[in-house]
């Protein structure tokens, strides 16, 4: 039970249950919020090295954005045909990875699963963070930020209205409610912790910044009472957004008449595709973070053998999907649907399509196997292989729709440019600056909540049961 | 510790979120609106001095449609022989002027710098005032031709010394007349009167000449790419 290190704690992995044995509410308070409270000078080095690749690409990223913003969308591979290319695909991407901390936090909250505690402030916080990645495509890829206001429906000089009848304009409203709707419940979910931290935290500075944002919080009954409320609203409110936004982004493409794109099992197929995408996400970010923070007692391999259950879930969804396609292509005797698959399997773009199966179909399948899926390195893997296998899936619907049209003569190709790649891989730094600056100074587990769960699972419960705790 | 913020702070907060915050934007969004589509910003009313002829010629003085137009009463087509044949109005030649003005006022030195741009070839430029951005396809021929007379776009001319614009020209102006012309339409005959007022029947007198003159429908004529070709 002795390690060389003395930051890292004894590693044993509990595989039966949501919290290791041995927890205390006392322990559990100290352990998540000493990550935060650690003095600013002893951050960990693994947090900076990450911290300082992030802010790396975040460089790169705003760089782009700016000869974006100063010579326009003609660094972009695209053109016609082939108009929507990285900006779309991205933002498809980003945005379906958000639904997992949706999910996790609304759906599960209301189903009551308890194994949603632990990882739920983290896959919120991965929401906010890939919606704001996710958003900002839409926002730049008109080339022109400053006229944005233009998707809003305001009284115009133009005296004219945004076409409601495009779900492009859907977009403006399902995504800006869809991030209303995340940020308000991760900050009502946070209050609590925040004046655990305002209490607990030494720091003049520290205290005033909890102190302000925790609102006054005392933790007095009414309090909780309307802590209860507020958050059980809120879940009801993000509930439908899960199955509404991807559902939306979906209609972007079946609105359209292109082979492809016009098929009505999009809204499902969407929506399964973003849950599979985003679960894979909070893996590959939970594995990594336990590890360096030392949260293994907290996440325990059963959480993640809950997760790659839903993966497979979903995973076995998308592919229906991707079946369904090659059926209807059949099915419409429409030759340009029929060619649309010719072209997916055996044309210039074919080696993505069949990415796509490898990354989506094949590998998740080892998902099966518990033991597979309680071993973290495999698990890593496939999460990786799926991330990279729905990108390879929205690349696939959007650029093998679009670069063959009904004409021969309009057909063309597209090749993603140098800024298309920076771009996309500068994203991910604002997606890891934001994400890292959260697990450093705000805690990324729910210690109300954890909290709630030891106290629930301890045998001593029933000897309290009259104090009527609140805790959700 | 000691508590960091004292009983006062709820109040401020409050006051914050509920005065602070909306009255911040209220005044963001007074600013914008002011800017982006008031008649002040553009200009409407003003008679500015720097639209009058721009100083590439020496001694440049002014030309009043006041004088020519409410004066002299000038037929508009006299100098803008563009308006009912092309897309632009045109602004006359100093060739033009100069069919009166080498006999009328010879030496007046308000007319000096049309005599030195006749004498030296070279063109007086005159300061645009109505100015439409290049995305934008204006025709001054189909709306002479349909009833639209210049004084419901431009106003009383001859009532100008210096021209100024009666209209912002927003894409909403075009669209209010597009999506109901007749509440604008006149006869052909009056269409060059600049003091010309709408008869109080005006939108049954409107529907008929808009019936008469096989104006298209408002779906038609909001069509963008009417304007944005
Ligand atoms: C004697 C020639 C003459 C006649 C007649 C005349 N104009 Fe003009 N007009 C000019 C000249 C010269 C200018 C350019 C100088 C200026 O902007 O004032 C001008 C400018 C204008 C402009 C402003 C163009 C711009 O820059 O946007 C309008 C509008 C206009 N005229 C309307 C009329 C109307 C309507 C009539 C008839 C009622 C008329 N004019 C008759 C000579 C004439
Ligand atoms: C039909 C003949 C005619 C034409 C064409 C004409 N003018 Fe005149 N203009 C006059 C008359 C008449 C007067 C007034 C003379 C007077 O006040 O005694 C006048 C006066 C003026 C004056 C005032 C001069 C002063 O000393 O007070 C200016 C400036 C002027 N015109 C400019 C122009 C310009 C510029 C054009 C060409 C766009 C033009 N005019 C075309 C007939 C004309
Ligand atoms: C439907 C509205 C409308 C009517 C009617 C109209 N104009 Fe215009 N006029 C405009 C607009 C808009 C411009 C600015 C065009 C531009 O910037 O391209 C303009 C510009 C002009 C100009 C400057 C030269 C040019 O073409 O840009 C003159 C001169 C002019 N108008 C004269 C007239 C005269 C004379 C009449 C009547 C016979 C008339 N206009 C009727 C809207 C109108
Ligand atoms: C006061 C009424 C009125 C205003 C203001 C007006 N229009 Fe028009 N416009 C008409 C009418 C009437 C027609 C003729 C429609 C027809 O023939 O069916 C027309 C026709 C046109 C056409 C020709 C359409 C075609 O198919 O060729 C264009 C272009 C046009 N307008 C542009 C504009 C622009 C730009 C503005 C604003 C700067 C404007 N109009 C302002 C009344 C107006
Ligand atoms: C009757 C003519 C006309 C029609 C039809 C028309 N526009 Fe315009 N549009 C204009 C004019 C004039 C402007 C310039 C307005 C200005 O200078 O503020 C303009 C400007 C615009 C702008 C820029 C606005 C800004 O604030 O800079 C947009 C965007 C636009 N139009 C879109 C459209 C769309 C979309 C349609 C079709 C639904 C359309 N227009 C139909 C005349 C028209």
């Amino acid at each position: 039970m002795q390690s060389s290190k003395q930051l890292k704690p004894p590693v044993t992995e509990t595989y039966d249950s949501l919290l290791a044995p041995g927890q205390s509410l006392e322990s559990v308070t100290t352990k998540i919020s000493d990550i935060v409270l650690f003095p600013i000078l002893k951050t960990p080095t693994g947090w900076l090295l990450g911290f300082i690749g992030a802010g790396l690409l975040l460089m790169l990223y705003l760089y782009s954005l700016a000869t974006l913003f100063t010579v326009g969308i003609g660094i972009w591979g695209i053109n016609i045909p082939v108009a929507w290319g990285f900006d779309i695909i991205n933002f498809v991407w980003w945005i379906g990875i958000g639904h997992a901390g949706t999910l996790i936090s609304a759906i599960l909250l209301l189903f009551r699963q308890d194994w949603r505690t632990s990882i739920n402030r983290a896959a919120e916080a991965m929401t906010i963070f890939a919606v704001a990645c996710a958003g900002i495509y839409p926002l730049i890829h008109t080339g022109r930020p400053w006229l944005d206001y233009w998707f809003l429906p305001y009284p115009s000089t133009t005296g004219m209205w945004p076409q409601f009848r495009s779900p492009l304009e859907w977009d403006v409203f399902a995504i800006s409610t869809y991030a209303t709707v995340s940020v308000l419940f991760w900050f009502v979910g946070l209050v609590p912790d925040l004046a655990t931290l305002r209490d607990r935290s030494t720091s003049r500075i520290a205290k005033a910044l909890y102190g302000l944002f925790s609102l006054g919080w005392r933790g007095a009954a009414k309090h909780w009472q309307r802590y209860e409320v507020a958050s059980l609203l809120l879940a009801g409110l993000s509930t439908p957004l899960v199955l509404s936004v991807h559902s939306i982004i979906s209609f972007d493409f079946s609105v359209a008449q292109l082979p492809g794109w016009h098929v009505t099992v999009f809204p499902p197929y969407f929506v399964a595709g973003a849950v599979y995408c985003g679960f894979a996400m909070v893996i590959v970010l939970m594995i990594p973070i336990r590890r360096v923070f030392g949260l293994q007692g907290l996440i325990t391999m059963k959480h993640f053998d809950v997760m790659s259950k839903v993966m497979l879930a979903s995973g076995m969804i998308v592919t229906y999907g991707y079946f369904g396609e090659i059926f209807y292509s059949w099915y419409s005797s429409s030759i340009y649907e029929y060619y649309l698959i010719v072209n997916r399997f055996t044309g210039p773009y074919a080696w993505s399509y069949w990415a796509l199966i490898l990354f989506n179909v094949l590998i998740p399948q080892v998902l099966w196997s518990k033991k597979l899926r309680q071993n973290l390195p495999v698990l890593f893997f496939v999460s990786m292989a799926i991330n990279v296998g729905m990108w390879f899936e929205r690349w696939v619907i959007i650029v093998l729709s679009l670069h063959r049209d009904f004409l021969p003569s309009s057909w063309a190709s597209y090749t993603p440019t140098f800024y298309d790649w920076s771009t996309y891989i500068g994203s991910f730094g604002l997606f890891f600056v934001l994400f890292l600056l959260f697990i450093r100074f705000i805690p990324m587990i729910a210690i109300f909540e954890v909290r709630d769960l030891v106290h629930k699972t301890t045998p001593h419960t029933a000897e309290h049961e009259e104090s009527g705790h609140a805790g959700a | 510790m000691a508590q960091v913020f004292n009983r006062r702070t709820n109040t401020i907060v409050r006051l914050g979120i509920f005065v602070g915050i909306p009255v911040i934007l209220a005044l963001l969004t007074a600013t914008w609106w002011y800017y982006t589509r008031s008649d002040w910003v553009r200009d409407v009313g003003v008679a500015n001095a720097k639209v009058q002829p721009a100083g590439n010629i020496p001694g440049a003085g002014g030309y009043s449609h006041q004088l020519h137009v409410g004066g002299l009463k000038l037929d508009c087509r006299y100098c803008h022989t563009g308006v009912e044949i092309s897309s632009y109005a045109n602004i006359p030649p100093v060739e033009t002027c100069m069919g009166c003005h080498a006999q009328i006022l010879p030496n007046s030195p308000k007319l000096a710098f049309i005599r030195n741009s006749y004498a030296k070839d070279e063109p007086v430029q005159w300061n645009k005032v109505h100015d439409l951005p290049k995305f934008v396809y204006f025709n001054h021929s189909i709306h002479v031709a349909k009833g639209v007379g210049c004084s419901t776009c431009h106003g009383n001319i001859a009532s100008m010394a210096v021209v100024y614009k009666t209209e912002a020209l927003y894409m909403s102006w075009c669209l209010n007349c597009h999506r109901a012309p007749e509440k604008f339409l006149r006869p052909q005959s009056e269409i060059f009167n600049t003091a010309w007022t709408p008869p109080a029947d005006q939108i049954v007198q409107g529907l008929k000449l808009k019936k008469d003159l096989n104006i298209r429908t408002s779906s038609q004529l909001t069509n963008c790419s009417i304007c944005h070709r």
